[in-house]
């Protein structure tokens, strides 16, 4: 099998000054990545330049200037072999709903040149692993979002690509079916051992999915770093306690108790997410900020609800000052 | 997702190695948990590429032109349109070989499609749109070009099966007639000779209708805007042409009638089959052109068929990813 490169540390997206300019808009302007194996987030704004990349990247809209290969193939000159090993998801709705999900991936199978025998088997397995079962057989117009989404990953997976771009592939679904689309996100590389390039416009969805992470804003890099880099600086810890008779507010004698002992715990984060202020965050320094925390909690008598390690958030890329207002509006979720 | 259709594992109990029940986040742990079973297998076989997947198209549009492959209800115009057109071929021999002492069909080859244009215009005005504007509509064509295939490569299989689908319905009747004229022991070099012209004629008609079919069910995504619009290009125009030639041609200017023909696709076809391929013509008192009129009318039907195929192509520049 020659998939050696997605076990190897090569690049499977390289791009070099990359620009594209339209008469009135500059979509992209003098990108240069440098993408390996593995699941890559490829975040920015609405109209930071995303999609304009994916279609330069499967060899369909040629670059103004600058160069960028896909799998080592010049996306200018061997477009059509690109296309026959990656696969694409587009944010949009793309499915005819008068024919089931079988019938659409097989034809979009013979798409991508699998012989019809091939074909029907690849799209039986595909489905299979990303979660339909008996409603494959069934119309694609009666199926939720989240099965949708679901059929629209099996045509981008169907001819076992290398890598696959999948744009916005969240969008338009609850949090349950949010969690369910990145875990299959996630086992795309780690199970079926193909690369990822995902675009989203949330920072925290793909904090918890990608080990490497490209921001863009008005289609120029703003940092290409792995999510640990991201993340790993520092430990916050997030801890939550209960109240008791003796101390009506428990955050409040916990934050005091803490104080005292020489733990200053964040002030005012979290604002405006449910139950914020019944949390405190503080930073762990090691071992014994832990057992300090479950001391004061057992010495003040307080039930502990939770403490739990909390990464810092990708959002801090964008740190305040600097002018990337826009995207710092962007939306966040905590993990 | 919704609730109701959780991860793999949760609905079936397959064993399958569920990464969407791990919490987002935490470490895969190495091993630990996994149940190995029927994971994912990689393809290694054979990529037939580029040409494979426009015969592909080709073939699957051809037989959706039917209802092939589709749902029953999308199977019962065409055969019905195909099954008439037939039939009428089948009467038509009836007739021929009831009538004691005939030598030919009482209709000429070439005569049949002109007779039957309106079927023709319904079909072509129930399937182009089926061909493509359900891939405009439900943007479904993005999906074809981040693939092998390029934007000729899927106006080609569209164009082709379009006018394939025509001529299968225009084609089936002609033989249907000369296996009946051959069954009727005419004269076999007559027959042939007559047949053939209307094959060559059908397989023009099938490219021009088939084009302008499909240019016309491209710029309308809507399906039932393709349908009114067809059937208006198609027999509406006929209608018109064929009662302005008629007013002409009773008014007393016939030199008219031959220049008329050339504003309805049906007609001509009628033109072009009368000035080259033997037929009589279905213009008021057989006012068809002749040679030098007709090259005309070859030439606007040959740029007519060009023309769609360019304006197909520069419409899917538009719409591609």
């Amino acid at each position: 099998m020659a998939r050696a490169t997605s076990v190897d540390p090569v690049t499977v997206i390289a791009t070099e000054s990359l620009s594209k300019r339209f008469p009135r808009v500059t979509a992209l302007d003098r990108l240069s990545l440098d993408i390996g194996p593995g699941v890559t987030g490829l975040v920015g704004a609405n109209g930071a330049g995303k999609s304009t990349l994916i279609k330069i990247l499967l060899g369909l809209s040629p670059a103004t200037e600058g160069t960028a290969a896909v799998l080592g193939l010049d996306v200018a000159t061997r477009g059509a072999e690109i296309r026959e090993r990656v696969g694409y998801m587009p944010e949009h709705d793309c499915l005819p709903p008068d024919v089931s999900a079988t019938e659409f991936v097989v034809h979009m199978a013979r798409m991508s040149g699998l012989p019809p025998t091939a074909a029907r088997e690849r799209t039986a397995d595909t489905l299979r692993h990303v979660g339909l079962y008996e409603e494959r057989y069934r119309p694609i117009g009666g199926y939720s979002t989240g099965m949708k989404q679901r059929v629209k990953l099996a045509q981008a997976l169907v001819h076992d690509p290398r890598l696959v771009l999948l744009d916005e592939p969240t969008n338009g679904l609850d949090p349950v079916g949010r969690d369910d689309m990145l875990g299959l996100i996630r086992r795309i590389h780690t199970e079926f051992g193909i690369s990822v390039l995902v675009t989203s416009h949330l920072l925290g969805e793909l904090e918890r999915t990608c080990d490497h992470v490209v921001v863009i804003d008005g289609g120029a890099l703003l940092r290409s770093s792995s999510t640990r880099d991201f993340t790993r600086t520092t430990t916050t810890l997030a801890v939550e306690v209960t109240d008791s008779d003796a101390h009506p507010d428990g955050t409040a004698a916990l934050r005091g108790a803490l104080l005292a002992a020489g733990v200053r715990p964040h002030e005012g984060e979290e604002q405006g997410l449910p139950g914020a202020g019944h949390i405190l965050l503080l930073e762990a320094t090691g071992e014994e900020t832990y057992d300090l925390v479950r001391d004061t909690v057992a010495e003040l008598g307080l039930g502990l609800v939770r403490m739990e390690q909390r990464r810092h958030h990708i959002a801090e890329v964008f740190r305040p000052g600097t002018p990337d207002a826009e995207a710092r509006t962007m939306e966040v979720q905590t993990p | 997702m919704t609730p109701q259709t959780p991860g793999p594992a949760r609905t079936t109990g397959a064993p399958l190695p569920s990464g969407a029940a791990h919490s987002p986040g935490s470490a895969q742990p190495p091993g630990s948990t996994r149940i190995h079973d029927i994971g994912y297998r990689h393809y290694d076989g054979p990529r037939l590429g580029r040409s494979y997947a426009r015969r592909s198209l080709y073939t699957q549009s051809l037989r959706g032109a039917f209802g092939l492959g589709r749902s029953a209800k999308s199977k019962v115009l065409p055969m019905i349109l195909t099954g008439i057109m037939c039939l009428v071929a089948a009467i038509t021999v009836a007739v021929a070989l009831a009538v004691p002492g005939s030598t030919e069909l009482p209709m000429e080859y070439t005569r049949f499609a002109i007779v039957m244009q309106a079927l023709i215009g319904l079909f072509l005005a129930a399937q182009a749109p089926q061909s493509v504007s359900r891939d405009l509509r439900f943007k479904t064509v993005p999906l074809y070009f981040s693939r092998p295939i390029e934007r000729s490569d899927y106006v080609l299989a569209k164009f082709a099966a379009m006018a394939s689908a025509l001529f299968v319905l225009t084609g089936a009747p002609l033989v249907i007639l000369y296996a009946g004229a051959l069954l009727a022991k005419f004269d076999v070099a007559d027959q042939t000779k007559g047949f053939a012209q209307a094959v060559v004629s059908v397989a023009l008609l099938s490219l021009l209708f088939g084009g302008i079919g499909l240019v016309l069910a491209a710029f309308t995504p809507r399906r039932g805007f393709g349908v009114a619009a067809v059937i208006a290009a198609m027999t509406i125009t006929y209608g018109a042409v064929t009662t302005v030639q008629a007013i002409a041609f009773e008014s007393g200017s016939p030199g008219a009638v031959e220049w008329l023909g050339l504003f309805s696709p049906a007609t001509l076809v009628d033109g072009v089959q009368t000035a080259f391929l033997g037929a009589t013509s279905a213009f008021p008192g057989g006012q068809g052109p002749g040679a030098g009129v007709g090259a005309v009318y070859l030439a606007v039907l040959l740029a007519l068929v060009a023309g769609s195929y360019a304006v197909l192509m520069r419409r899917y520049r538009k719409v591609g990813l």
